[in-house]
Order: structure tokens, then sequence, then C-alpha cells
């Protein structure tokens, strides 16, 4: 091989985070290269949920739920230019998403979380409003006897995180980009004026370079002045056969996609990185989302999988930029699909300015050294 | 192109897809002996409307959905081919009562 391949920015990691920002920085006009690892990887992309969900999140951080909502508001545009430039739908629906509660105490905790939050976008509203037993029952036919009430967030939503993942890369090939497969960057270092990273499919160079791989942003962190403290979480996914119809909106813990399977997850644990599928967890889940709909008893399972989450220590995501090493971003999240309109039509126009705004400071790592004792 | 592999030895038995009688092999299942037959045409795709039948022949890709007595959604590939089964083509998605 002679010479290396260059780019304006090389972007590490081709799962949602990095495909969004590929695309974004593409969208720039900037010549971008992903860097992919290959399926030996965790492959949190592949293991999603699908939820664009607003309510609850940034409850303890109300920058991280503004960002949430303002992802949330691009979601629509974001969709349709990715169907537009594609003819690759990611199937994205937005009829407001349901919580369930099942017991007073859940009703008080989330009544009193919605109160919390009420103002946190000012004159946008927060968009989630408490509903009785009775007024669920309006909105969701077949509701269990324990569900007592609920959350309504009418900025939810949800889409298909594979053909989302599918379209983003489609999309950044089509602008011009180039995605290469296999390509584990081992070793990123200072080359002129810009960095070279080597990998297994040989050294690329560009001016910036964008740290997208989730877990593996750990390994390649310290070589580059970045601080992104990051602990893997066990999440375990049921998939039922396909039928026709039967929930008008996604939930916390249930979905029904566009194919008309009924996904349902919300377990979460802490088993290292281990991806693999257990019963008792499968047989909580199910037995969660028959107490809240009892129609799925009828239906049955098809597939279970499990990933692992990328949480930072408040499970807000981590956005920085490297002082030390001017033109090395990194980003953090475990919500792929729902921060995905914001990272390529928000963040990556601020990556390739070469300058985070001054907003996205509240992402900054620094605020887990911000406490002494 | 579909040639059946002779195993020996059984008696055959008989089973109906949409009412039209069908032979299969002992050890058969359902997919091996309607594909056998040259029914190839089990379902529609409950997404696009187009016709779905055998594919992995082993479980794992859920296209050759028939129903089976009466229960819709069985893979026809997974179930054991037996006298009197009464395996019908699907059109639709599954109605679940809520």
């Amino acid at each position: 091989m002679t010479g290396a391949a260059s780019a304006d920015t090389l972007v590490i990691g081709g799962g949602l985070v990095g495909a969004a920002v590929a695309w974004g920085l593409a969208r720039q006009g900037e010549k971008v290269i992903v860097l992919d690892e290959g399926d030996v990887a965790l492959r949190a992309s592949r293991g999603n949920f699908g939820l664009v969900w607003v309510q609850s999140k940034g409850s303890d951080m109300f920058d991280y739920a503004r960002w949430t909502r303002r992802s949330a508001d691009l979601w629509p545009d974001f969709a349709a230019t990715l169907t537009e430039e594609t003819g690759i739908s990611p199937g994205y629906h937005k009829p407001g998403g349901l919580h369930f509660c099942l017991s007073e105490e859940e009703l008080d905790r989330v009544r009193a979380q919605n109160r919390r939050m009420h103002n946190v976008n000012d004159a946008l509203g927060y968009g989630a409003e408490m509903l009785d037993r009775q007024q669920l029952d309006e909105i969701v036919q077949g509701l269990g006897p324990d569900v007592v009430g609920g959350s309504y967030g009418k900025h939810d939503g949800h889409a298909s995180p594979l053909y989302l993942l599918r379209g983003l890369h489609a999309a950044l090939t089509a602008r011009g980009g180039r995605y290469a497969a296999d390509a584990r960057a081992e070793k990123v270092e200072r080359d002129g004026d810009g960095y070279s990273v080597t990998t297994a499919r040989g050294t690329f160079r560009a001016g910036k370079v964008v740290l997208a791989a989730g877990h593996g942003n750990t390994a390649l962190a310290p070589q580059l002045g970045l601080d992104i403290p990051l602990r893997p979480e066990k999440g375990q996914i049921l998939v039922t056969e396909r039928a026709a119809p039967l929930l008008p909106m996604p939930t916390h813990l249930l979905r029904q996609t566009d194919e008309g399977t009924v996904m349902m997850g919300d377990s979460h644990e802490d088993t290292g990185y281990s991806t693999r599928s257990t019963a008792p967890v499968i047989a909580q889940i199910a037995r969660n989302a028959v107490r809240c709909f009892p129609a799925l008893e009828k239906l049955r399972i098809v597939r279970t999988w499990a990933a692992v989450r990328i949480l930072t220590p408040d499970g807000a995501p981590i956005y920085q930029q490297s002082q030390t090493h001017p033109g090395v971003f990194s980003v953090n999240c475990h919500s792929g699909v729902t921060l995905a309109g914001a990272h390529a039509l928000a963040l990556a126009p601020m990556i390739a300015e070469g300058q985070l705004a001054p907003e996205m400071a509240a992402f900054s790592p620094e605020r887990f050294h911000g406490q002494t004792d | 192109m579909v040639r059946r592999i002779d195993t020996g030895g059984g008696a055959p038995v008989e089973f109906t897809f949409d009412g039209r009688p069908v032979t299969a092999q002992p050890g058969d299942s359902i997919a091996a002996a309607l594909t056998a037959a040259g029914i190839r045409d089990l379902r529609d795709s409950v997404v696009s409307g187009a016709p779905r039948g055998v594919f992995c022949m082993m479980g794992s890709c859920f296209d050759c959905l028939v129903e089976v007595d009466g229960v819709p959604n069985r893979q026809a590939c997974m179930v054991a081919a037996e006298a009197g089964l009464v395996v019908r083509r699907q059109t639709g998605s599954v109605e679940v009562p809520v």
C-alpha cells in the first residue's frame, strides 16, 4: 500500500453516533472517512430499542433535557432529508409516547419528575403530562389491571435503528464519504497539522478526528488528552412474531414496529461487556410487558438479544474537544437513536467549524470533577 | 432446483394445504413436503404484500410461515408433517384480540 488515504475528518466508529456525525460533516462539504472496527465490536447500534425519547431524559441535568428535546425537534426534518437523499426511510413516527405506572408510588415519582421539569424548556414547555387510568384507556385499548396511570410525552416517538443506520451509511456514501470496514483504530498520532490513525487496514490522515466508537473510545482517550469515564450496562430485548397494529404509540418498555413485531425490554444489568441473553431477565421482561398489556400473552417471542449501553457516570452524554490535541473531538452517549438528529444537524456543524459551541460546555467531563471531598 | 433425497423406509402420510392433499415422506417437515409437491407460495408479506416461501429451511428466517391447525405464523420448516394436519396459506397480519 502506498501513501495514506486522507480526509478532512476521520470519524472513528461506524455506529449510529459515528454515522450521524459523519453524514452531518459530509453535508457541510467535508471529505469524511469512517473507520469501523468490524463485527467483533460490541455493536450497540445493532441492538437498539429504537425510541426517540424525550420525557424523563435529563431530569438531573437540564442541559441534557434541552439537548434531547432539540434532537426530537430536529428528527422530522432529519428523517425526511435522510429518506430524500437515500430512498431509505428510518421509519420515524412521532405519535407521542407513554410511560406506564404500575403503582401509586411510581405514579407519584413520575408526577414529581414532570413537575420538576415543567419549565425546563421555558416557553417551549416540557411536553409531558400525567394521565389517569381513564385517560389512558381512551388512547390505548387493552391495558392490564395493574396499570394505574402514566405519563404521556408528546415529543416522544420511535424509529427503526437498523434502517436508520443503513440510511446514514448510504447517505454518507452518496455525499462522497467513505466507510472503511474492519479498520479498527489502533493508534492516533499527530501528523503535521493534523493526525494520522493507524488501523488494521492501513493508515489514514486528516485534519480532525472524531472519536465515536462507543466503549472503544476508552482505549483511545488517554493518548489524546481526553477524559471519557464510561461503564457498560446490559439491556435485553425480546421481539414477537408480526401482528396487526396493537399499540398506537411507543411506551418506555414496549413498541410495535412498522413490520408488526412487538419489541419489549427495559432491563438494566451490570454484567460487564457481556451480550448474552439470560432466561430470568427475559422472563421478567415478558412478565412486565404482559402485566401492562395482557394481549401480548398470545404472541410468540421469535428472538431475543442483548446489547451493552454506553453509560457515563451521570447517564448524560459526553461531548468534548481535546485541549492538548486541537481538532480531536469525542462523542459518547447511550441514546444513539434519540440524539441522531442533533448529532447530524447540530453537533456536526460545530465540529466542521473546529469548535464546539459554548452551550456544549455543560457536556464536558469536567462536570465529574467539580466536587471536592 | 429441488430434488428429494431418498432416505428410505416408512409409509407416507397425507395432510392438506388449503384443502389440497399433500403427501409427505416420514421425517419431512411441512416445508419439505410442500417444496417436494411444488408448492412454493406460502403467504403474503405483511409488509409489502409480496408472496413469500421457503428460504433458509432451518428455522432462522421466518419466511415460511403458515397456519397449522388454526395456529398462525408457524414455521413450516420447523413443524413435522403429520397425517391429517390442516395447513393454510396466510394473508394479512395476525390479529390479536385486545
